[in-house]
């Protein structure tokens, strides 16, 4: 019996290597396409949010792709979108970089913040904590994952009966604590790569590509 | 929870192929960037850095097509440096599917160019590259290690530290330090020049040069690095990344063993 394969927008909005995002979800079996088209965004199973750099930038080049409305109705008609790293980040409260604040996407509460850490960016390989029954870490919470990153959300803090409320987060540390994953419904992100992550991040991605089905 | 201690192999490559030649009984191509690259991650490297040494402009096409079949299968973060000169060039081998570049020589000849990369894609796809010796006699940097070009054949009276810490000012996200004085020997990395780099700068180190057992990996975290890259040992086979882990692990370092689950990966689209 064969199945169709998911079909995976990964979203281009002008930032970084989007190439690994495309193979690595292929190799799970993904039938991938790399755009901004609306149409094609809406209607993808899967819509992966990538990002490097900074948030600021990431958020302006969202905007100029329509990416906070794309994301906003598409999880308002409960498709699943999953942002990695900056992809991640956008979706808090807001950014601050340099004492500039930028808001997000505002789906969680947090503000992503520069860790305070001897030696930065967070670069390499780290382990996580996943909280129990979490899907996507199933059978790798013991793996390290691939993260690079200066900013990141060190505190979680559910505002009420709200989106975020019942989200599994999954921590890593780098001298203090940091969110490295959020699981709340349709909306899944990592701060980690796990595009870049080997076969942990395989796996991780495998999980995801079954919540679309 | 930390983050473990990288372990990157370092090939040199030249029109496509990789120049040290190797002899892996498992490798039918020794030749084959890619190939290596994926023999490499089974054997849990952190990271792969490729080195492009191909001298002529036209020739560089074959780097960016090694570049997007290596990205294409292997699944770590791969580094590609040598003969990057405008931010054009960075964009280009980062559509081709490289996650950080190596700047060396451009930057020295126009350090705003680390600004500039920075700027556009972030500090965290931007390796400082910094071939560095001990100051020969006639030369003096306040530091005592000064930055070389050409391989290492031509001093240029900069002070290496300096320099380095300079450049994670301008926005290097992490600082390549290649001792060109153990570079070759097998005695061992420069100790004291990681150390002095450690000392000045706060974006990670990787250090380079002078591998020659595994007994000389620990030192080199000892010192202060980040994350240790050798290229002879392994391509020739005297060491294999397994051993250079076992020996960190021993020295109480966390290294990341690959991972167990990766023969079960499923695609679930896959007929079945």
């Amino acid at each position: 019996m064969s199945r169709t394969r998911p079909r995976v927008v990964v979203l281009d909005y002008g930032s970084g290597n989007l190439r690994s995002a495309r193979r690595a979800l292929e190799r799970v079996g993904a039938e991938v396409e790399v755009g901004s088209d609306p149409a094609a965004v809406l209607a993808a199973d899967g819509l992966v949010v990538p990002g490097v750099g900074a948030y600021a930038a990431a958020m302006a080049g969202l905007r100029a792709v329509d990416g906070p409305r794309l994301v906003t109705q598409r999880l308002a008609a409960g498709r699943p979108v999953l942002g990695i790293c900056v992809g991640l980040q956008v979706m808090f409260d807001r950014g601050v970089e340099h004492g500039t604040q930028t808001p997000g996407l505002g789906r969680w509460p947090g503000v992503v913040e520069r860790l305070d850490a001897p030696v930065l960016p967070h670069m390499g390989w780290n382990t996580v904590s996943a909280p129990a029954g979490s899907p996507l870490f199933a059978g790798v919470a013991g793996e390290r994952f691939y993260f690079v990153h200066s900013y990141a959300v060190r505190r979680w803090s559910p505002r009420g009966p709200a989106p975020g409320t019942k989200a599994l987060v999954t921590w890593s540390e780098h001298s203090e604590p940091f969110v490295a994953a959020v699981e709340d419904g349709v909306l899944m992100a990592t701060q980690f790569h796990p595009e870049k992550s080997g076969d942990a991040g395989a796996v991780l991605l495998a999980h995801w590509l079954e919540t679309l089905r | 929870m930390s983050l473990s201690v990288r372990v990157i192999p370092c090939l040199d490559v030249d029109r496509g192929r990789v120049v040290k030649g190797v002899n892996f009984a498992d490798l039918r191509d020794a030749g084959d960037p890619v190939a290596l690259a994926r023999l490499y991650d089974a054997e849990g490297a952190d990271e792969l850095v490729f080195l492009d040494i191909t001298a002529s402009a036209q020739d560089r096409s074959t780097t960016y097509d090694v570049v997007e079949r290596t990205a294409g299968e292997v699944f770590i973060p791969l580094t590609v440096g040598g003969g990057v000169r405008s931010v054009g060039d960075v964009d280009r081998l980062l559509r081709a599917g490289a996650d950080k570049v190596g700047v060396n020589t451009a930057a020295l000849q126009r350090p705003e160019l680390i600004a500039e990369i920075a700027d556009r894609f972030g500090a965290q796809v931007l390796v400082l590259s910094v071939d560095a010796r001990r100051t020969p006699t006639g030369v003096s940097t306040p530091s005592g290690f000064e930055v070389t070009t050409h391989g290492g054949r031509r001093g240029t009276g900069i002070d290496a530290l300096a320099w380095a810490e300079r450049a994670a000012r301008l926005g290097a996200g992490e600082i390549l330090l290649n001792s060109m004085d153990a570079d070759g020997t097998g005695q061992g990395y420069d100790l004291a020049m990681i150390a002095a780099l450690r000392g000045v700068v706060a974006v990670p180190v990787v250090a380079s040069g002078g591998a020659g057992t595994a007994a000389d990996f620990p030192p080199a975290v000892a010192a202060g690095a980040d994350a240790v890259l050798a290229a002879s040992v392994f391509h020739f086979g005297t060491l294999r990344i397994g051993q250079v882990k076992a020996a960190l692990t021993a020295a109480g370092y966390p290294v990341r063993t690959p991972c167990s689950r990766g023969g079960s990966v499923t695609p679930p689209g896959e007929p079945g």
